[in-house]
């Protein structure tokens, strides 16, 4: 998902729990939201801080593969469309990175630790966006698949995560409505433009199958992690509804999922799907993937050179400071 | 580094005409100006208010979580400051 393989703290047992811990768990199987200043385990501090940072990451280095299309958009009202959208990811990724600071950390700390590739964004990002359709596959698919995680975790335990959750799937479903409304677009058109969506989503539907992470069904990092409603369901649960209810939508548009092995299983009532090659996403995941390098060169370019205008910013708010407080002097 | 990090705004946005501002969010801003011009971009991008306050987060003072029980219970057992606690006969008619 936007925040694959966060490493959880191994469970307790009810015995092994301090006092305290198990009336933390007590609260949190009671529905109650943990807001920043009141006590938690350190492990739920820290799994969080990772969680919520990647997921702000996500958000962040998501900006660029569709930021690659904004000066070729075909329309204008395609291009303002496209840009609005990249705003959101934008703005998605503040109240990410302010809902992670409650948790005691730095933004500059988070920043610094994406772009020493410390801390991971999703593997999604890693893959090229190579034509317009792209645009669409990428709203379609990847934003659905994010909503499909996003949309449980509003009930998250932590109050800021899930308050930012709500404001964040406000706006997302515009994300998705409006690739898939490109995806219409081309396949009812010319046939290579049918083509072009047909190759993108050829392209895209694996890596979003990826983004929901391997199975963990048997994990316990997973099990805590649930535990402490920091996650809401299994990768296997979520990637199941994703294909269930993404399948009807190809069809819908014509276009064919790359899988022949597909097939509607009238007895678990779910479709049978192909796994992902899982070798790909850990190779992603480390570093390898199609365009990682790229990621975060663009990242920590645009850190590096936007610090004259941070530096700049900071500046002017100290002189004027300190001008207000000359005139008040003057003025006495 | 984290000296010359921006300091950290609580944002506030009248939704409509006659309502309260209510906190959304927060965001780091290098002063109360760019403050309200971020805000605009991060928390109002739907028309989601008609005015915005920033205040500097370290500007709030918050009571304790531990403050809870002795600032909060002892309003329980004042149930008579609720109107529903006086049984009115229907004679009286809307009171």
């Amino acid at each position: 998902m936007y925040a694959q393989m966060v490493k959880s703290e191994g469970m307790k047992s009810s015995e092994e729990m301090s006092p305290e811990e198990r009336a933390f768990q007590d609260r949190i199987d009671r529905g109650e939201k943990v807001e920043p200043k009141e006590w938690m385990p350190e492990g739920y501090r820290k799994t969080l801080i990772r969680q919520i940072g990647q997921h702000a990451h996500s958000e962040i280095v998501g900006q660029l593969p569709e930021g690659n299309w904004i000066t070729r958009a075909p329309t204008l009202e395609r291009k303002a469309i496209l840009l609005a959208k990249v705003q959101d990811e934008a703005g998605h990724g503040l109240y990410l990175y302010s809902a992670a600071e409650t948790l005691g950390v730095s933004r500059d700390e988070l920043l610094e630790k994406l772009h020493s590739g410390a801390m991971k964004y999703s593997s999604i990002f890693n893959y090229p966006t190579l034509t317009w359709a792209d645009m669409g596959a990428v709203g379609w698919l990847v934003d659905g698949a994010a909503i499909m995680n996003q949309v449980p975790l509003q009930r998250t335990s932590y109050g800021p995560y899930s308050r930012a959750m709500i404001r964040i799937c406000k706006e997302e479903s515009f994300h998705q409505r409006q690739g898939y409304a490109i995806m219409m677009k081309m396949a009812r058109g010319t046939p290579e433009q049918k083509e072009m969506a047909q190759d993108a989503l050829n392209r895209f539907w694996f890596p979003a199958l990826m983004m929901f992470g391997p199975s963990d069904k048997d994990s316990v990092h997973s099990a805590q992690s649930m535990a402490w409603k920091i996650k809401m369901n299994t990768n296997d649960e979520l990637r199941q509804k994703f294909v269930d209810e993404t399948v009807p939508q190809a069809e819908y548009l014509g276009l064919t999922v790359p899988d022949e092995t597909l097939k509607w299983n009238d007895k678990r009532g779910h479709y049978d799907f192909a796994e992902p090659d899982w070798q790909e996403f850990f190779e992603v995941i480390k570093g390898n993937g199609p365009c990682n390098q790229e990621r975060l060169d663009a990242r920590r370019r645009a850190w590096d050179e936007g610090a004259w205008f941070r530096d700049g910013l900071t500046a002017y708010a100290g002189k004027a400071a300190a001008r207000r407080a000359g005139a008040s002097v003057a003025a006495e | 580094m984290s000296k010359k990090e921006w300091p950290l705004w609580e944002i506030f946005i009248r939704g409509q005409h006659g309502l309260n501002h209510r906190h959304v969010g927060s965001l780091h801003a290098p002063d109360a100006e760019m403050a309200v011009n971020n805000a605009r971009d991060v928390y109002t991008r739907r028309k989601e208010g008609v005015s915005i306050w920033v205040v500097k987060s370290t500007d709030i003072t918050a009571s304790a979580p531990s403050a809870k029980g002795p600032l909060f219970d002892p309003a329980e057992s004042k149930v008579y400051r609720h109107p529903t606690f006086f049984d009115i006969p229907d004679d009286v008619g809307h009171m």
